[in-house]
């Protein structure tokens, strides 16, 4: 009896604590406030903004690629004007001062003919640089439009344009680089011109490939229904959507670019003396690896900076232009 | 939904074949050709009225996609094909001349996640017919995407997001909207609903009966939900294995079927009441649909049906009317008749 009642007892505060009136304050609200704009479950809201200057914010947002953009603008800067503001020149040669180590003089030291590197680092930076540049652009339209045009239109013109592709890549390059500089004579020019042969090559077959798949995508067909042109097609929806891959590749022809010339006046066949890249600083540097390192290391340092910063920069810009990538 | 006597499209005899290699010589007999021609659309004829909808059903593979795509000029279609829009053949037209009737014919993408392209915004894509046919640029054009957005029930703010933003319904919005931008009289909806789950289904439907009624759209609905042909559908035509098999106004096909691969498919629609469901006798078919590179002499559907007859292996049945605009091709019927 006892027991039955107890269980009354609670079982009545507990419906009273139903009852019971919950403060305000423990509550919160589910519902849109009045007065404000219903939103939208489904929708994603945030702000809209044109799409370079979010590609820029996002580009701004990866520390990595910010800090390859510095770096490559003080080296750009540097390349540029430095030299005016220094008391040598590339090609003064001072044998009072052979092989000093770097000082307040010398900032980056002398070579062995007494002339100061830290201005032949700067002088080198303008050829070096430009030529990494001078032949990324130009291998990138080459091999864009080239691989863009074998994979978007296939079929003979593909099989035709990809074993001209095979033919190219099939012959050593060295062999027609030197027969070209041969011709053409040693310069920054002949240089570019026989590196825009044949370096376009990885870039067409890397198109080639995603242009393949791209191409049977439904929005393809649908520019099509649209009434854009094959050409149109290509150019506005295909290539924009292989950018990726593209950007990739170019990142990695710079400093490939950057090489190939080093490796040219290593041979001598490249730019001549007293002209200086980094990679023929570098080469001269060899002899006195041992006992004067910093010979060797400051181009070598400007080399890796670059070639970091610019992959740096590759990347960001990857995911930066992917407007399906939200961070 | 009923339209006037005027066709708005006039099919006639459309056959699409793709070369087909095979590399290997093991699958090859002695003497046979190194590239084949797969038929994946068979002499189909079909026309549909102004401000019309004519649905084509039929299994996967079975060549509507491609019947589709040949109206719209996308594939090639065989010398003696004829496509008459208004009246005028656009089978021979090169694609500079083409180019009038492609604001005309538009489509509608069965895959909303593959037919935006995903670098540009919806105002650009929906703008993308405007500016290729150059009938619009700038701000003229702004306002007819804005319109064009408005009629499928997309906000305002959408225009400058990218389609990733969206859920597939939506998506299926823009696609729609990109079509109807144009102004087009002729709409070709390849599956446009079947990447849809059902309750965005019936949205989705809305709008284009919405549209249909507002401005007189003319659809060919390819699908094969048959329950929402059935709804939507002023004439329905089955195709099986490239082939047109039966085509009939919605309600006579429903009532009346009397081709043997639409009764099998017909058979198939689930019956929601359950009572009733454990009554229903469905067809099921034996075997497997024969590869269109080797389709069978005679009828295609002899290999798989019940009521097949020795003719039907040699003859080929014709599409022939039975009266209230009923085409069927079936030796059971003509022989009956």
């Amino acid at each position: 009896m006892q027991k039955e009642n107890r269980q009354k007892e609670t079982a009545k505060e507990w419906i009273y604590a139903e009852d019971q009136q919950i403060p305000a304050e423990l509550l919160e609200k589910v519902g849109s406030p009045a007065g404000q704009k219903n939103v939208d479950a489904g929708e994603v809201q945030r702000p809209h903004v044109k799409y370079y200057k979010m590609v820029w914010q996002r580009l701004k947002r990866d520390k990595l690629a910010v800090f390859g953009m510095i770096v490559l603008a003080v080296m750009l800067i540097a390349a540029v004007f430095g030299p005016m503001f220094s008391p040598y020149s590339y090609e003064d040669t001072d044998f009072s001062a052979m092989l000093q180590g770097p000082s307040a003089e010398h900032w980056f030291g002398t070579d062995n003919l007494g002339r100061d590197v830290f201005v032949r680092v700067l002088y080198g930076a303008r050829i070096s640089l430009s030529i990494g540049f001078a032949a990324a652009a130009v291998n990138m339209v080459i091999g864009v439009l080239y691989g863009g045009i074998a994979g978007y239109f296939g079929g003979k013109v593909d099989m035709v344009m990809m074993r001209i592709v095979d033919i190219l890549s099939g012959i050593p390059s060295l062999l027609y680089l030197i027969l070209l500089m041969m011709f053409l004579g040693a310069s920054v020019k002949s240089i570019l011109i026989a590196m825009c042969i044949t370096y376009w090559i990885t870039t067409a077959r890397m198109v080639r490939g995603s242009i393949l798949s791209l191409r049977e995508q439904d929005y393809a067909l649908a520019a099509k229904v649209c009434g854009e042109s094959d050409w149109s097609i290509l150019i506005h929806h295909l290539i924009p959507n292989s950018i990726g891959s593209i950007i990739v590749t170019v990142t990695f022809l710079i400093p490939s670019a950057i090489f190939e010339e080093a490796f040219l006046s290593f041979l001598g066949i490249g730019i001549s003396v007293p002209m200086a890249s980094w990679g023929t600083m570098c080469n001269d540097a060899i002899q006195y690896l041992f006992n004067k390192p910093y010979l060797m290391i400051f181009p070598a340092t400007a080399i890796s900076l670059t070639i970091f910063s610019l992959n740096f920069i590759g990347d960001g810009l990857r995911d930066a232009l992917d407007p399906r990538l939200i961070r | 939904m009923t339209g006037t006597n005027e066709y708005c499209i006039e099919a006639r005899d459309i056959s699409v074949q793709f070369p087909v290699k095979s590399p290997f010589h093991l699958n090859r007999k002695r003497g046979e050709k190194k590239t084949k021609l797969l038929t994946a659309v068979n002499h189909v004829s079909l026309s549909i009225r102004t401000g019309e909808t004519v649905s084509l059903v039929g299994e996967s593979g079975c060549g509507k996609t491609t019947f589709g795509r040949a109206l719209l000029r996308l594939v090639n279609t065989a010398p003696e094909s004829q496509i008459l829009f208004h009246g005028k053949d656009i089978s021979r037209l090169d694609e500079k001349h083409l180019h009038p009737y492609r604001a005309k014919m538009q489509m509608i993408f069965q895959d909303p996640m593959t037919s935006l392209d995903p670098r540009k915004t919806i105002g650009a894509i929906i703008a993308e017919p405007l500016i290729a046919l150059h009938l619009a640029s700038g701000t003229e054009a702004e306002k007819k995407v804005r319109e064009a957005m408005d009629m499928v029930g997309l906000k305002p703010d959408h225009y400058d997001r990218y389609p990733h933003e969206f859920s597939g319904g939506q998506r299926q919005r823009v696609g729609i909207a990109r079509a109807l931008v144009a102004h087009p009289e002729f709409i070709v909806c390849d599956e446009p609903i079947s990447a849809l789950d059902v309750s965005i289904q019936a949205q989705v439907i809305n709008i284009l009966e919405d549209l249909q009624n507002r401005y007189g759209y003319t659809y060919l609905f390819i699908s094969h939900d048959l329950s929402m042909v059935r709804h939507i559908s002023d004439e329905v035509g089955v195709m099986y294995l490239g082939s047109l098999v039966e085509f009939a106004p919605v309600k006579e096909l429903y009532e009346n079927m009397l081709h043997p691969y639409t009764q099998s498919l017909m058979s198939a629609i689930p019956e929601p009441d359950p009572i009733a469901n454990r009554n229903a006798k469905r067809i099921i078919l034996t075997g497997e649909v024969p590869s269109p590179l080797n389709p069978p002499k005679g009828c295609p559907f002899w290999t798989r049906c019940r009521q097949c007859m020795e003719k039907c292996a040699e003859i080929r049945p014709e599409l022939r009317n039975v009266g209230n605009g009923h085409l069927v091709a079936c030796h059971l019927i003509h022989s009956d008749r």
